[in-house]
């Protein structure tokens, strides 16, 4: 099992920690539902430097990515970042991933921690123009600071001015005296806030620099557990659960991030399913019998006939009420319908509602 | 960590209170820190009579769902209303608030298998 840079600062600080895609992770430090809060209401900072980060080079960077990827990256402009899946040759997702245009010619890409290997041979497959590769994920390390007052606090770290940066953009610059740090304007958690790149031998500094900027703004380390919570609410797909190798993002709801104005893998399929439509879709729903949904529950109808699988679940937090996305018929797919979700020997009523749960 | 003294425990991290044919039931303050936020615990059983082991209600965290055994056959007797409104006492004050049945002893011998609070201690490696 692998150590990020920052595991024994995890560990000092009392973390349960658990094992995650291969790496040695925090899953709380005071408890899941008081970190989800923090993140909410003030700001929060995740040690995610598990998640993989390839860098594409080259005059054909962007053909490879137009290929392999679902969106439509030829609308980037230099510092915007696209939410974007890679489909595999079946009509399924071998992952979802962000897109960073830093100029022209290059671009990196972040992948889910527990799909780098099968990422990059995929890529590496349809490399066939030349592209120069760079797999920097064992050297790089990820801080997520999260919540409505990381703007605020963390301005005092950099003269590149936080609050002006919109979503889905970043800049590079110096970030607690560090040079070349990248600053990207995203996040997991619907909370605002940002995600912050350095090389491993800084990750300390800048962990260290985060907490003294954010101690009159309620900072707190928040884990795992706690970021699952908070992308729940917010509708977020998580790998694993709700998409994998053998769902489509046209099944997915990822119908915004599947473009047809170019030819990638899978597009056909794509663009078939769309026109025909597609037999299961997954969707959001809350409880309203008392029960919590979890990950592969059946979901049936009011005479007990199967009609879907729960891919993710949990008590909200935020909304102190269970809520849940599964994959459902789509005649059951519509806001308001009434389904049934299997726990142990009941079937609980609950209801279809639109994403995120959480409004803004 | 606490485990008090006067209480049995289960090696399913339950403890015991044992007054006189009545045992009152909880989980443990190891338990509950492992399930971590528990927001739901549901008993049903109320009135049924129980052998050791069988299964009496479930606990449900946010990340994770966890069976309750029964520690000693016996009937439930009551189930802690408290619990429907604040299942975090579960967390807060597990031997206290945070008890979750009162059942009838109906086999005393079974409670020669229960571990001290000592035992309780090695079994988790405190």
């Amino acid at each position: 099992m692998k150590d990020t840079a920052l595991t024994h600062i995890h560990q000092s600080l009392g973390a349960k920690m658990a094992p995650f895609a291969g790496y040695n992770m925090p899953i709380n430090y005071a408890g899941i539902n008081v970190e989800h809060e923090t993140v909410r209401n003030s700001m929060g900072v995740f040690d995610v430097s598990h998640m993989g980060e390839f860098i594409l080079k080259g005059e054909n960077a962007l053909a490879l990515i137009q290929k392999v990827t679902s969106n439509d990256a030829s609308v980037l402009v230099d510092g915007k970042i696209q939410y974007s899946c890679l489909p595999n040759e079946n009509g399924g997702i071998v992952d979802d991933l962000l897109v960073y245009r830093i100029d022209e010619k290059s671009y990196m890409l972040v992948v889910n921690a527990s799909n780098i290997e099968k990422d990059w041979n995929h890529i590496m497959h349809y490399n066939t123009m030349g592209v120069d590769m760079k797999n920097i994920s064992e050297q790089t390390s990820l801080l997520a600071v999260q919540g409505p007052k990381v703007a605020e606090a963390l301005q005092v770290l950099t003269e590149i001015d936080l609050s002006a940066m919109e979503y889905y953009t970043f800049k590079k610059g110096v970030f607690a005296g560090l040079e070349n740090v990248l600053i990207s304007a995203t996040g997991y958690t619907g909370a605002g806030g940002f995600e912050i790149y350095v090389d491993n031998k800084d990750a300390e500094k800048l962990w260290n620099a985060v907490f003294e900027a954010g101690k009159n703004f309620g900072i707190a380390p928040i884990g795992l557990g706690a970021r699952d919570t908070l992308r729940l609410e917010m509708g977020f797909c998580l790998y694993g659960n709700d998409i994998n190798d053998t769902k489509s993002p046209i099944e997915a709801g990822l119908g915004w991030i599947t473009k047809f104005t170019k030819d990638f893998v899978s597009s056909e399929k794509f663009k078939a399913q769309k026109e025909a439509g597609v037999k299961q879709k997954l969707v959001g729903f809350v409880m309203e019998d008392k029960g919590i949904p979890r990950h592969d529950y059946l979901v049936v109808d009011e005479s007990g006939n199967e009609i879907g699988k729960v891919t993710s679940g949990t008590q909200s937090p935020t909304l102190k009420q269970a809520i849940g996305m599964a994959y459902v018929n789509s005649e059951f797919a519509k806001v308001g319908s009434e389904i049934f979700i299997s726990v142990r020997d009941k079937s609980l009523k609950a209801k279809v509602v639109k994403l995120p749960f959480l409004k803004k | 960590m606490n485990f008090p003294e006067n209480l049995k425990y289960t090696k399913d991290h339950e403890w015991v209170l044992i007054e006189g044919n009545t045992a009152t039931i909880g989980i443990t303050d190891f338990a509950q820190g492992e399930l971590g936020d528990i927001v739901y615990v549901e008993i049903e059983t109320e009135g049924e009579t129980l052998a050791r082991e069988e299964v009496f209600g479930t606990v449900e965290a946010v990340k994770t769902v966890s069976d309750l055994f029964m520690p000693l056959s016996g009937k439930v007797l009551e189930i802690n209303p408290n619990l429907e409104a604040n299942p975090e006492s579960v967390n807060t004050d597990a031997y206290g608030s945070g008890w979750m049945i009162k059942i009838s002893v109906d086999n005393t011998a079974e409670l020669n298998d229960l571990l001290d609070s000592t035992a309780y201690k090695a079994l988790i490696g405190h």
